[in-house]
């Protein structure tokens, strides 16, 4: 049974046949000359006719994206509305910078733009907007653009920039007893310093109110070996009528701490910003690196990379069914996904070292070659692995009692998942045909002639979606690595990097993780040190929609309903 | 139903003997540095992490130091030109009852130095905790797991030791949801300020005589450093009685390291 067609999956060969993306920005670049350059003068034409303010527009931070500076910042709305409409791009990220030092002495805020659809380009558009430090506002986005709301929350706590208009006033990052006026990414507060714990109130959680309405409070200590947030459920008997999950508890500062040091220490940082995300995460700050070094990395060193990082997502996908197993009581799947996953671990260690596979990724290239018995034995233990997941997946399948549990619980709609630019397996089980390394090409994709990627879509929205996302990605992850595995030529497995780095260079760069999109923005200073690193992870947009999934279902379902999203806490708290 | 049962039989037992039989990790595996020869040693701005330090004693020697602790096990200062003196060792059974049989130390003159200070502090706490455990509870050991702002890996690690491979119910050890079922806590992550209290409150929650374990380079010692949002791990909350290092510690190291807190192993040195 393990080879019967799942049910309720697409899977778009490329180009683009199944799934047609949003008819708009294909039709758009369809009827101009010159595909993407066209685009790009017809957005700042447009961006020109909108604002009543000064439009400046540039190249970068790469070749192939737009910079613009909003001399007026009211005319960010019009702006972003322009963008995310009438080119139907998503917000990537919002970054923050403190500028007071230098020339303009302000305050930025970068909104980055990208597009996520099957035959759209890769590119970033960048809107810039000065604010003012000694009354650092900005009109906030989040009515119109609903996945900007923790990123102004973020910048609020962590800049005091405010953002007028913004519906939450609650703090995000930093909690109870933090004293008011204090900001820890303005470039005056030193970062190595501790803050005194001032008394405060209760933090006021989102509750509903009614007759025979309980509040189920939730963590953030849980009852298993999980990472901490808080949960507070309202709910009216078992049906959950809302959920405000507060997170940010493993806040440890770490792009603070990265501001300052050496771009090549920094990077030690950046792959430990996320146990399971190591490679994902070490790959793109590298990338970001690359791209202010203005160094290309080795072809060997790129498909090296490309196999790390399906072998991570393999591990991490095969874990994450067998967790979800264990959400509908199904303890022979989770002992087999557990199993499974160990046996992956166990060949990452022959293979990097270290069981997360730390240490493969380096700035410039790789730092361990994969000699001929060592892709041997990825390749006989990934063939072993596949027979056992299918017939996992096959019990999966035909347990009525497992498919009843997974069946419409917890759905994330098709829109909600596009409003809050959900990223990742979440996406995709949505029915958003998205993928980073589709959209934007890292890695082995970066080639002349990348490999097929075949994204895998379904359109429920469910935890059964979810799961069977994941099982044809693990079967696609596979059949890659053999991909990539084939291509390998003998080469170098790195360049150097040489100190110190060009100043005031920005990178950005986005991976898919086995979460989904992360994307990666670093800037260096005036002496090629690390001036501002920002990791906008996929849980951080993820996160507010396992919040919706969760009000679709029950208390008792809210664990699968969480582990079929399988987010991180780490590298969203950072 | 039957097809369950068929694979359970034909699957077979995948459980490890560890640590009745010795493991041996694999080639590439990275574990203790090792000092090899007091020739070429790397200059400490080579470690990201600051686990490397020097000083000059008063005989005018040059002394390199590493502290376990803080070392992310990333093979920096085992490269390039300084493979000759420093190499990446295997032995990954490094738990210690204190912070200071973590710090390895060489001259240039090629003196090597093993911890300082070894198991002499023989009234601390960790050991008597230890041994009041022991007595009590004999070969049983229930813990519960504190996240104290983790990147989730060391999690994921001791989430394996209860996978079919590792299975710590065997050796008598489990994981408990509650603090007040626990014999001790088993501390990851630094300890970020957000979970500063609730890290205090979860500790008093355990019964005494109870256990501190803290697993991973962050709880050990505080890779990051202390600051703002951090407090540069477990020790600066609460006495530790065993630190088992690791970037994260592989399962072994961990059970290694449980072993030695419920006293049925040595602890290095």
């Amino acid at each position: 049974m393990a080879d019967q067609p799942l049910i309720d999956v697409t899977v778009h060969s490329p180009p683009g046949s199944a799934g047609v993306p949003p008819a708009k920005i294909a039709a758009k670049m369809a009827s101009l000359p010159g595909k993407g350059r066209g685009v790009e003068r017809l957005l700042i034409d447009v961006l020109r006719a909108g604002s009543v303010g000064s439009v400046n527009a540039e190249t970068g931070p790469r070749p192939s994206d737009i910079t613009v500076r909003l001399g007026e910042k009211n005319d960010l709305a019009s702006a972003v509305a322009m963008l995310t409409g009438q080119f139907t791009m998503t917000l990537a990220t919002i970054v923050a910078t403190d500028e007071t030092a230098m020339p303009d002495g302000d305050l930025k805020v970068r909104y980055v733009f990208e597009h996520t659809t099957a035959d759209a380009p890769d590119q970033f558009v960048t809107l810039v907007v000065s604010v003012d430090a000694t009354s650092p506002e900005v009109p906030s986005l989040t009515t119109a653009v609903p996945a900007a709301n923790w990123h102004e929350r973020e910048m609020r706590d962590l800049f005091g920039i405010i953002p007028v208009g913004h519906p939450d006033p609650r703090t995000l990052v930093l909690h109870d007893g933090w004293p008011q006026g204090i900001f820890p990414f303005r470039k005056s507060f030193d970062g190595s310093q501790r803050v005194p714990v001032e008394p405060a109130d209760e933090f006021p959680h989102m509750v509903a109110e009614g007759e025979g309405v309980f509040e189920i409070p939730v963590g953030p200590i849980h009852a298993g070996i999980i990472e901490p947030g808080h949960f507070r459920f309202t709910s009216c008997g078992e049906t959950v009528l809302l959920l405000d999950a507060r997170l940010f508890y493993t806040h440890r500062g770490l792009e603070k701490r990265m501001e300052g040091i050496s771009p090549l220490d920094a990077f030690y940082i950046a792959e430990r910003i996320c146990g399971v995300c190591s490679v994902a995460h070490g790959l793109g700050y590298c990338e970001a690196l690359e791209q202010i070094a203005g160094v290309d990395v080795p072809k060997r060193a790129r498909l090296i990379r490309s196999i790390a990082l399906e072998l991570e997502r393999l591990y991490n996908h095969i874990g994450d069914i067998g967790n979800i197993c264990a959400g509908a009581a199904f303890h022979y799947g989770t002992a087999n996904g557990m199993r499974l996953k160990e046996r992956l671990q166990q060949m990452n260690e022959r293979l990097a070292g270290n069981r997360f596979l730390r240490g493969i990724v380096i700035p410039g290239g790789v730092r361990l070659e994969i000699p001929s018995h060592l892709l041997e034995v990825i390749s006989v233990t990934l063939q072993e692995v596949l027979v056992e997941f299918d017939s996992l997946m096959g019990r999966i399948e035909a347990n009525p009692s497992v498919v009843d549990r997974f069946d419409d619980t917890g759905i994330l709609q098709n829109q909600a998942a596009q409003d809050l630019a959900v990223a990742g397996v979440a996406a995709r089980a949505s029915g958003v045909n998205r993928d980073a390394r589709r959209d934007h090409p890292h890695a082995a994709f970066l080639e002349s002639n990348p490999p097929k990627l075949n994204v895998v879509t379904a359109m429920a929205g469910d935890a059964m979606a979810r799961v069977t996302v994941r099982a044809q990605e693990v079967r696609e992850s596979i059949r890659l690595v053999g991909e990539f595995a084939r291509r390998l030529t003998p080469g170098p497995l790195k360049v150097c990097m040489n100190e110190p780095l060009p100043s005031w260079r920005i990178g950005i760069s986005a991976i898919e993780s086995p979460r989904g999109e992360a994307v990666h923005w670093l800037r260096t200073d005036a002496e090629g040190r690390v001036d501002r690193y920002h990791l906008r992870s996929p849980s951080y947009h993820n996160w507010p929609a396992v919040a919706l999934a969760a009000e679709t279902s029950i208390v008792p379902d809210f664990p699968l309903v969480n582990k079929s999203f399988e987010l991180c806490y780490s590298c969203t708290d950072r | 139903m039957l097809r369950i049962l068929f694979n359970a039989l034909r699957t077979g037992v995948v459980t490890t003997n560890y640590p009745a039989v010795p493991n041996v990790p694999p080639e590439r595996f990275r574990g203790q540095p090792l000092f090899s020869s007091s020739n070429g040693l790397p200059p400490p701005e080579v470690c990201p992490t600051a686990a490397l330090s020097e000083h000059l004693d008063a005989k005018g020697r040059r002394h390199l130091a590493l502290d376990l602790a803080r070392c992310v096990f990333c093979g920096r200062c085992t490269e390039d030109q300084w493979a000759g003196a420093v190499a990446a060792g295997r032995d990954f059974e490094l738990a210690a009852r204190h912070r200071a049989d973590l710090r390895i130390e060489i001259a240039d003159d090629g003196t090597a130095f093993p911890a300082a200070g070894l198991a002499a502090n023989s009234e601390a706490e960790a050991a008597r905790a230890s041994a009041e455990i022991h007595r009590v509870l004999g070969r049983s050991l229930h813990l519960r797991h504190l996240d104290a702002g983790s990147c989730n890996a060391c999690d994921w690690e001791l989430t394996a030791l209860l996978n079919p491979v590792y299975d710590v119910r065997r050796l008598g050890i489990d994981f408990v949801a509650s603090p007040r079922h626990a014999d001790g806590v088993v501390i990851t992550g630094p300890i970020t300020r957000n979970l500063e209290t609730a890290v205090r409150r979860t500790i008093d929650a355990v019964p005494a005589p109870r256990i501190v374990i803290a697993v991973g380079a962050c709880a050990t010692g505080g890779i990051f450093g202390e600051g703002y949002a951090n407090l540069g791990g477990v020790d600066q909350v609460h006495p530790v009685d065993v630190y088992i290092p690791g970037c994260p510690p592989r399962p072994e190291a961990i059970i290694y390291g449980i072993l030695v807190a419920m006293g049925r192993l040595e602890s290095r040195i």
